[in-house]
């Protein structure tokens, strides 16, 4: 049993439904940043998105090419592993799955990689199947560059340090690789409903 | 990773906003300068919520301590820094963090630029520097709204008095009243020729505003190391 904390009585969110909140976490209405290093401003013409690694065929579009590609608008819960969780963000974005389309991946494993050195991993699993985007507009605007922007990773059912700001291109493996958090301590999976916050969670 | 049991051994007013608790932590396995901890508080009804907060004392330090900064409208901070007191319990998890950290045994200068109560993990550095009887140039450059904001303020006068710059933003002073700008950092130094580490920590405007004059001014980004919050 835990100790009661002594007069402690919360503030509770009444008016946040508890079957979307994962333990542990909080509900905010803000939209908080967090990122290990200065914010990367790459020029669009300079951008590129290149899907490669473990593939029969890589492929590269330019920014202007990634816009022409079929997108979606997806309204998803966050959940950040510093606590908060924001409700019914609204993205558009390019289903994963899209991209990968024609380049007959053989590894089950993808690193997405990013301006500034950043990387996170992920079973590419966990990115099929319309459970992640890329994503380069925020509730109808151009997504900031403090939010990620030109474009970022967005694969809300696990906690969003997996959603790679600054994302350039996801490399298959074959072999699982680590990424940045990931070798400093954070879940190697990071599923916010089973609370896989650190690496012995 | 395990849930310990904290019991607040001593409290400190640091500011009007922020204390300090000093921890009795039964096992607690050490910590690295910077990184910061889970804690986790129950009703007695059941009732839990979690938050993190650096962590402020050095490795070397016999007890662990946290400065919290209250938070007005906020749900953890306002019982850590009104309603708990000496005895009073909760759990704890960690340290958790392995990249915003600084060691003695890492060469070279370090610049440490702070914005509020994002002194706390850089706090925790400059005591390992004191603890280590470490050679590195390191410096601090604190950005607070008034002297009376200051966390730690007869420490940093008494301990690190010639590592330390600091700028009032509310306040005007025969020192900077202004936000950090270039000229400051540029004054402060070490310049990115002497290719310092340099962590920078408070709320996000001011890291993000930092971070991109540093890199303006021909620091590495690999080399700038930030933690935000808010």
């Amino acid at each position: 049993m835990p100790p009661i904390s002594r007069g402690f009585h919360g503030r509770r969110q009444t008016e946040v439904d508890p079957s979307r909140l994962p333990p542990g976490q909080y509900a905010t209405n803000d939209f908080p940043v967090l990122s290990a290093g200065p914010t990367p401003h790459t020029p669009l013409d300079e951008w590129s998105f290149t899907v490669g690694g473990a593939v029969k065929e890589a492929r590269s579009w330019t920014w202007d090419e990634f816009l022409e590609l079929p997108n979606e608008v997806v309204t998803r819960d966050i959940h950040c592993v510093t606590k908060w969780s924001k409700f019914d963000t609204e993205w558009r974005g390019v289903p994963v799955e899209r991209l990968l389309e024609g380049t007959d991946p053989w590894g089950k494993f993808v690193v997405a990689w990013c301006d500034g050195g950043y990387t996170t991993n992920l079973p590419l699993a966990d990115v099929l199947d319309g459970q992640a985007w890329v994503a380069y507009e925020y509730a109808g605007e151009p997504l900031d560059p403090e939010h990620g922007g030109p474009a970022r990773l967005l694969v809300p059912h696990l906690y969003f340090w997996k959603s790679a700001k600054w994302l350039r291109g996801l490399n298959i493996g074959e072999q699982d690789e680590p990424g940045f958090w990931e070798s400093y301590g954070y879940h190697n999976y990071g599923d916010p409903w089973k609370e896989q916050r650190y690496w012995s969670d | 990773m395990t849930w310990r049991v904290a019991t607040i051994r001593e409290s400190r007013v640091e500011t009007p906003q922020a204390k300090t608790l000093v921890l009795d932590v039964p096992d607690w396995p050490g910590h690295l300068a910077g990184q910061h901890v889970d804690i986790r508080l129950t009703a007695e009804d059941g009732y839990q919520s979690e938050r993190s907060y650096s962590i402020a004392s050095a490795p070397d330090a016999a007890a662990l301590e946290l400065t919290i900064e209250r938070i007005d409208d906020g749900e953890v901070s306002p019982w850590l820094t009104e309603e708990a007191r000496e005895g009073d319990q909760f759990e704890l998890r960690g340290p958790v963090g392995g990249y915003f950290v600084w060691k003695a045994s890492l060469s070279g200068p370090v610049l440490l630029v702070a914005g509020g109560s994002g002194l706390v993990p850089l706090m925790a550095m400059l005591r390992h520097h004191r603890a280590t009887g470490s050679q590195a140039d390191m410096r601090l450059l604190l950005s607070a709204r008034t002297h009376e904001d200051v966390l730690y303020r007869r420490e940093l006068d008494s301990s690190f008095r010639d590592m330390m710059y600091l700028t009032l933003t509310r306040e005007e002073w025969d020192g900077w009243s202004r936000r950090v700008d270039a000229d400051i950092l540029r004054e402060v130094g070490p310049g990115p020729e002497e290719h310092p580490h340099v962590y920078v920590c408070g709320p996000t405007a001011f890291v993000e505003e930092a971070a991109r004059l540093l890199v303006e001014l021909g620091h590495l980004p690999a080399a700038v190391h930030t933690e935000r919050f808010g």
